[in-house]
């Protein structure tokens, strides 16, 4: 099954989602990238170039480990993780951004931009350009900058501009706003690099495309380490780039269940979560480049939305896997920030793995399903990414005082420096 | 069809008047109220202003610059909803002799619906409707829609455009062409060069529809320079800033230099 042949619909759609809803002025920019990338999915040369380059600069291929205890304690299925943690940059987002960066030199452009939300995708963004010799600038809501400080301080170090976007709700919707305006300035010399899988065609597919380098591998390590294809896997899902990456290597072994992870934040009810497809609060919508399910009312503004993790407080979801919903192929759930707080407890502890806020929703609701599985039923789960960057929020999620104790003392220590 | 006869009648009108330009200006519904707005059209009124967009606000107005940004969200803050436009939009057709042409984000339509959103427009007594972010090839059935009710859908023209993109552009246009003047969002400076002369003049090859320059225009010699290559002015930002920074009056002497 190809997603993307776009056989039965028109260039850019998958069902009715998807599109390419743009400024004028952006019209010849899009044109040159889907040029410039049809171009390189069609050459071996090009996904050659992309995995050595993953290899050598990021570790590829990235391991898939069995979460032995974590599975004993709970009794029910094996569990199995996808490493993509162990990245350079700790998360699966630097797979479409080196992936873009080559496509970069391919047209000529010396200068990105980048949006991000959790900073994941800023950091390895900035890391690309240091890397490739570009110039960089990423665009972060300012709430997010706050509350992702140790990302922040690696893109400028990296040498990136990091701007805090003071518009709207201030977080990562807000960032792709701002992009959209600088790149409508500065697209003769500026790629902006989507760091999910949304926006206007050919985005979706394009970032899906360099993703599913961690669906191709997952599978083949299954089949060798589990010795069988798993029952079912999960994802979180913020934009959706995890999940459809993984989903790919899966797409046609449908007895394979594929389980999208949302952000539940408090639960139910407007503006209490960025819940998209597991809630019933989203509608379809237009806005950002591209028709989708949109957290909005009925004027069609968006609503405020809320998560623990930066990088899933999103108002839309990729396109490919709303299609892939409706046609009952993907199921979504919706993970509190309650539950994701016990996961991630439950699996430090357990296993010695520290999963970010957003991969945590994945864990949560694996771990609440496996437990209702017989043992010789295996789960997999994307680890997109780790927790290191998100000391502050989970110390605080956890009342971890000799933490507080530290910060304390190290802001006296500031302070005193004047 | 209307608004085409419409601007061919002010265009003749003009021909016997100092002002080198048609003027089309610019008010986000809502902000920073609805009698703020009115008290500004009344203002563009005076001074004879051909044509207005009012600007349906949208939580996510990525084709516009930080002024109107602000405008956008604070009047979404201030609970200006759908209905509340185009409650206003009648009662300034009803009162005003400009055309009003309804500009926002192709959203506001599309929660709305087509057929819906067109009929309450054509209620409403607009002429026209720019949705910047709607291009022509997702357009096709709203278009038909216009046609059918006699509004006509304002095409953009842009300097990034290839030649055979401003050909496919006109086929789509009616009333007038608004042609982009540079790169960038609204309210940055325009210097009116021979490059923005030679992109109008290259549009010219494609349509026969009246061009409005916009982005950025906010001097006499602005409006000098539109009149001798295009048809009409737009007048955005830089109004904006004068009522803020002095309100009514603000307003009044802004026209006032820009036009007078």
């Amino acid at each position: 099954m190809d997603l993307f042949d776009f056989k039965d619909g028109r260039e850019g759609y998958y069902g009715e989602y998807g599109g390419t809803f743009l400024p004028e002025i952006l019209h010849s920019t899009i044109e040159e990238l889907k040029a410039e990338f049809r171009k390189a999915k069609e050459d071996p040369a090009f996904w050659q170039e992309f995995m050595q380059l993953m290899q050598s600069y990021s570790g590829r291929p990235t391991p898939v480990t069995h979460l032995e205890n974590l599975s004993k304690k709970l009794g029910g299925a094996q569990i199995y993780v996808k490493r993509e943690d162990l990245n350079h940059t700790g998360s699966h987002k630097i797979n479409n951004v080196m992936g873009q960066g080559l496509l970069v030199k391919r047209m000529g452009k010396t200068r990105v931009i980048a949006e991000t939300g959790a900073g994941q995708h800023g950091y390895a963004t900035a890391t690309m350009a240091a890397r490739f010799g570009f110039e960089s600038r990423i665009y972060m809501g300012a709430i997010d900058v706050a509350r992702q400080r140790p990302n922040v301080f690696w893109m400028e170090n990296m040498g990136s501009e990091v701007i805090a976007v003071t518009d709207g709700q201030q977080t990562l919707k807000d960032a792709i706003n701002e992009c959209l305006r600088d790149w409508v300035t500065n697209m003769d010399d500026t790629h902006y690099v989507l760091g999910t899988a949304c926006g206007p065609h050919p985005f979706p597919e394009m970032v899906s495309w360099f993703q599913s380098i961690i669906g191709r591998e997952a599978r083949e390590q299954m089949l060798s380490s589990a010795g069988k294809l798993p029952d079912r896997i999960y994802a979180c899902v913020g934009g959706g780039s995890n999940a459809i990456g993984l989903f790919q290597g899966f797409m046609d072994d449908k007895d394979v269940q594929l389980v999208g992870c949302e952000a539940g934040g408090f639960g139910p009810g407007k503006g209490n979560h960025a819940s998209r497809l597991a809630y019933k609060d989203a509608s379809v919508g237009v806005a950002q480049g591209m028709k989708t399910y949109f957290l909005q009312n009925d004027d069609g503004n968006m609503l405020e939305t809320h998560s623990v993790a930066a990088g899933l407080d999103y108002i839309g979801v990729n396109p490919v896997l709303v299609h892939l919903w409706e046609e009952d192929r993907v199921r979504f759930e919706a993970v509190t920030d309650t539950q994701v707080t016990e996961a991630l407890k439950v699996t430090m502890r357990s296993e010695g793995l520290i999963p970010a806020l957003e991969t945590a929703h994945a864990f949560a609701q694996a771990i609440l399903e496996a437990e209702q599985m017989s043992k010789d039923d295996v789960v997999l789960i994307n680890m997109s990414g780790r927790g290191d960057k998100d000391i502050f929020t989970i110390a605080d999620a956890l009342g971890d005082d000799h933490w507080k104790k530290f910060i304390k003392q190290k802001a006296d220590a500031y302070s005193s420096e004047g | 069809m209307a608004l085409n006869n419409y601007l061919a009648e002010r265009k003749a009108a003009r021909s016997n008047s100092d002002r080198p330009a048609m003027i089309m200006t610019h008010v986000v519904c809502g902000y920073p109220s609805f009698d703020a707005n009115w008290k500004a059209l009344e203002v563009m009124d005076s001074f004879g202003v051909d044509l207005v967009e009012l600007q349906f606000p949208f939580s996510e107005p990525s084709a516009d610059g930080p002024l109107f940004v602000k405008a956008n969200q604070e009047a979404i803050n201030n609970g200006v909803h759908v209905d509340d436009c185009f409650d206003f939009m009648a009662k300034v057709t009803a009162k005003f002799s400009f055309k009003v042409v309804m500009m926002g984000y192709y959203n506001t339509v599309f929660k709305t619906g087509h057929r819906q959103f067109m009929q309450r427009l054509k209620d409403a007594g607009a002429e026209a409707f720019i949705l910047p972010d709607l291009p022509v090839e997702e357009a096709g059935e709203l278009h038909e829609l216009a046609k059918e009710l006699d509004l006509s859908p304002i095409i953009l023209m842009t300097p990034t455009n290839t030649d055979a993109r401003l050909k496919q552009l006109a086929s789509c246009a009616d009333g007038f062409i608004y042609t982009v003047a540079r790169k960038g969002v609204t309210g940055s400076d325009t210097s009116m060069t021979t490059e923005v002369s030679e992109f109008i003049q290259r549009c010219k090859t494609f349509t026969e529809l009246p061009l409005a320059v916009g982005f950025g225009v906010s001097k006499s010699d602005d409006i000098k320079f539109i009149g001798k290559h295009a048809d009409i002015a737009v007048i955005g930002t830089a109004a904006l800033k004068a009522w803020e920074a002095d309100g009514e009056q603000g307003l009044r002497d802004f026209f006032d230099q820009l036009l007078n």
